[in-house]
């Protein structure tokens, strides 16, 4: 069990940032999902918290333990690599009780831990193969086994299920998330999937070019994100950001609409902004209402069924689209016109210049 | 397009395809079936003869004769110990060498490309150069080995090359010079196949670098020394000119490896050509035995 600490944590390749000064805190237990696109510095992040890189500057504890400069071995971690990594040479046996031979654990403590992970991971059947061999779900779970075996101080995994197809996916995850609840083990998982950082985080770090832009709870950041990008980002799709105009209380939407935001949002706008000026809407689809009073309209030119519900794409004017949920009972055909309202609690709004979110006062 | 057809167009008025490939396949074959071939199928078909090439008469055929004299004679097989025990030592000597070089020179440090060049330098020169200039180096009277191994503080100060006993060894050392680098070679192209991860893997899993030799360094460049240990036995085996240009085969028949023995049967004095091609072809099916026993040895380390 063990909590983990980020101070000033920085990584340079060259004169280029992997990751900018990071600081964060992971409490005993939790479960912490980073979460970003591709090349935003999530591996190199993991990697200086197992120790498999060095720190450019700044200072990593463990349990209140400066070890920053610590061996890998030294500080217990358990690591699940991006590409599973397993010894190639060695059985899937071997391979999972690796970490137990290598500090010369009795051999019958070996026997029973491999069985017992190995039942609780459904991979019984294939302790006599090799990793070649197997497929990505199984290989995924031989990687998963040596890690459980030794009951580590924490997890680190990079991207476990990245190379599974999307049943499986769900699956593991499902799987993953009960073994936490299980052991109670300080993770910290890496996706560049936002789904799955909502399903599995107990709080989520989004990263974006090599820094970190809000660490939360799932529910912070699908409602209150701290800036356009995590708007943008969190949520399928992501939250609909439209630039207006905003001038005596009122905002302007492009196509003429006018919407009229709730008091307190007044005056933080007056307060922060301005009189006079753009400033950056926003709102998840689901927090539009359709309704007869001509609020908000725009044009349907997009129908997506999703089973439960529909997605409609709006054109505001010809180079503005926002997306709403609707209830499937109501057909809309193409070009109609819809009028919706939004839900006051789910409106958010930007500073377009420094694309922070705007906090209510 | 236009100028894919008009090169196709010339292409075929030159020569065909098949024209072409045979243009390069038979010169080889022709040249193969000159030297290799049928010296090969001739000298299997002389053991079963009495015959000598300055003798004047044709091949007598004698059946099993020759080889049933040579195996039953107690020399050969003393040579054939000879033979064994220096496959044995220099192999064993430039397998254990040739892995601990790779070993340091794996880790890149500055001047390692020079270090390794320089290393690589006894490989490439002949055989015969090289036993010439140790037998420089080994003469007791101006030869530098003695000097060296004195400053070293070794009392051994001899004639290397006139001692029976130290004679073999003297042929390994030299041998184990020449030949470490190429297992080197081998070990490093295998060493630096490993990826990187594995040691990643195994340093989370917290194995000590004994524990990482021993379970993932060895077991991943096995199939590599092995092919290194196989090519060397067989060289070594079958090995002539180093041991010729160092010390004939003496003193007296101390050095007499197996196959200078052929040479002295087929060439010095005796002239015995059906006799010689018989111990040649027992050399030979020696050879192809262990060749097989290291190949199924190969084919076991691969398929794990
Ligand atoms: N060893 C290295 N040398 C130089 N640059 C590196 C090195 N490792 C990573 N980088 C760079 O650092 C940045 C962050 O890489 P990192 O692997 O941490 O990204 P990531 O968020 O894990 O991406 P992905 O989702 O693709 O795995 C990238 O721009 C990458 O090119
Ligand atoms: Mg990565």
């Amino acid at each position: 069990m063990a909590t983990i600490e980020l101070r000033d944590v920085v990584k340079k390749f060259g004169d280029k940032y992997a990751v900018k000064p990071m600081n964060m805190t992971i409490q005993d237990g939790e479960f912490v999902v980073l979460l970003g696109p591709s090349g935003c510095g999530k591996t190199t992040t993991l990697r200086m918290i197992s120790g498999l890189e060095a720190v450019s500057s700044g200072n990593i504890f463990l349990n209140g333990k400066d070890v920053t400069w610590a061996h890998p071995s030294a500080r217990d971690i358990a690591y699940v690599f991006q590409f599973y990594a397993l010894y190639p040479h060695l059985t899937v046996r071997d391979n999972i009780a690796f970490p137990l031979q290598a500090q010369a654990v009795k051999r019958d403590v070996i026997e029973r831990r491999v069985k017992d992970v190995s039942n609780l991971l459904k991979i019984k059947h294939l302790l006599k193969r090799r990793p070649g061999g197997l497929s990505g779900g199984d290989q995924q779970r031989v990687a998963l086994a040596r890690a459980l075996v030794r009951h580590p101080a924490a997890f680190l995994m990079d991207e476990p299920l990245g190379a599974l197809d999307a049943d499986f996916r769900e699956t593991m995850r499902a799987e993953i998330k009960a073994l936490h609840v299980a052991q109670k083990a300080t993770t910290v998982y890496v996706t560049h999937d936002q789904i799955e950082a909502m399903a599995m985080g107990d709080r989520i770090v989004v990263m974006s070019n090599a820094s970190v832009q809000q660490i939360g709870t799932p529910a912070e950041v699908y409602h209150s994100p701290t800036n356009l990008f995590v708007a943008n980002f969190i949520g399928s799709p992501g939250m609909n950001l439209v630039k207006c105009h905003y001038q005596g209380g009122k905002l302007t939407l492009p196509g003429g609409s006018v919407y009229v935001p709730a008091e307190g949002w007044q005056k933080t706008l007056d307060h922060q902004l301005g009189d006079n000026q753009t400033v950056v809407l926003g709102f998840r689809p689901e927090a539009a209402r359709v309704s007869g009073e001509p609020k908000i309209s725009a044009d349907v030119f997009l129908v997506e069924m999703n089973g439960s519900n529909v997605l409609l794409d709006l054109h505001l004017d010809d180079d503005n689209i926002v997306r709403i949920r609707t209830n499937r009972g109501v057909n809309y055909g193409l070009g109609d016109t819809i009028n919706f309202d939004l839900d006051p609690q789910m409106v958010r709004f930007f500073n377009p210049s420094t694309e922070a979110a705007l906090v209510m006062e | 397009m236009a100028n894919i057809l008009s090169s196709g167009k010339i292409g075929k008025k030159h020569l065909s395809e098949r024209g072409l490939v045979n243009l390069f396949i038979w010169p080889t074959l022709i040249l193969l079936i000159l030297v290799n071939i049928f010296p090969l199928f001739y000298s299997i078909f002389l053991s079963f003869n009495n015959y000598s090439v300055i003798g004047n008469k044709l091949p007598i055929w004698v059946g099993f004769q020759n080889f049933k004299d040579l195996l039953t004679n107690e020399q050969v097989w003393n040579y054939f110990a000879i033979t064994g025990r220096y496959a044995l030592l220099s192999v064993v000597l430039q397998t254990v060498l040739g892995f601990g070089l790779a070993m340091l020179i794996r880790e890149k440090f500055k001047g390692s490309g020079i270090i390794t060049t320089l290393i690589l330098i006894p490989m490439m020169l002949s055989p015969v150069v090289v036993g010439l200039f140790w037998k420089l180096m080994f003469n007791p009277g101006y030869g530098i080995f003695n000097y060296l191994i004195s400053w070293l503080g070794i009392p051994l100060t001899t004639d290397w090359l006139a001692k029976g006993d130290l004679a073999l060894w003297a042929i390994v050392l030299v041998d184990v010079w020449m030949w470490t680098p190429f297992v080197m070679l081998l070990v490093l192209s295998g060493l630096s196949a490993i990826p990187e991860y594995l040691y990643e893997a195994a340093a989370i899993d917290r194995a000590s670098s004994w524990f990482q030799f021993w379970h993932i360094t060895l077991p991943q460049v096995a199939p590599l020394v092995l092919i290194a240990v196989l090519f060397r036995s067989i060289e070594a085996f079958k090995s002539f000119d180093l041991a010729m240009g160092l010390t004939g085969g003496g003193p007296g028949a101390a050095t007499r490896l197996i196959s200078i023995d052929i040479y002295t049967r087929a060439f010095l004095g005796q002239f015995k050509t059906g006799q010689a091609s018989a111990l040649a072809v027992i050399v030979l099916v020696v050879i192809i035995a262990i060749s097989n026993l290291y190949i199924t040895a190969l084919n076991k380390a691969k398929e794990s």
